[in-house]
């Protein structure tokens, strides 16, 4: 976990009691009311990803792989989004961001190529896991 | 051998974003209760 976040981030940390100055104007700018809460900002300082409460290492970890492949989305690299998506889904299958991170994949793939087989597959892949997501609903437009 | 990072926490949010500008690199931000 540890070098996920010291080699992908810019790592900032606000202690509520520690920084308490920082706690309540950052908490003010960027609506932030409970702890633990850890947000995502890509590089222009915009919010691409929150996390709010306790998670289970794996959990974390996909979340936190979530934020990256959001903020490479969010700069128009759909390649390097679609590899982090599917990544998410071949480390952490049993996490509720699996789910999240196949359908985005797809939408990836799409935006990188134009090729509407892209969300067809998604759609279909979703027949195989994750059927009661809300995810495989809403990919349920794309059948073929 | 695989090298294992520290997270090198930064407690000033305005030099960090101004960093992340520099070398497009996201911003993680933990905002915690937990003893340090």
């Amino acid at each position: 976990m540890a070098d996920l976040i010291a080699t992908s981030f810019h790592p900032v940390r606000v202690h509520v009691r520690e920084d308490a100055e920082a706690w309540k104007r950052l908490g003010l700018e960027l609506g932030v009311q409970w702890t633990p809460t850890v947000l995502i900002l890509d590089s222009a300082g915009v919010e691409r990803h929150r996390i709010e409460g306790f998670l289970p290492a794996d959990d974390f970890l996909a979340q936190v792989s979530l934020g990256l492949a959001k903020a490479a989305f969010s700069r128009s690299d759909f390649a390097d989004a679609e590899q982090r998506y599917r990544a998410i889904v071949d480390a952490y299958p049993n996490t509720e961001s699996a789910a999240e991170a196949l359908y985005w994949a797809g939408v990836s793939k799409y935006k990188a190529t134009n090729d509407p087989t892209a969300l067809q597959d998604t759609a279909r892949a979703f027949g195989e896991r994750y059927q009661e997501s809300s995810w495989a609903k809403k990919s349920s437009v794309w059948r073929g | 051998m695989p090298v294992s990072h520290e997270i090198s926490w930064s407690r000033n949010y305005d030099r960090a974003k101004q960093e992340a500008a520099a070398d497009k690199k996201p911003l993680l931000l933990d905002f915690t209760a937990a003893p340090m």
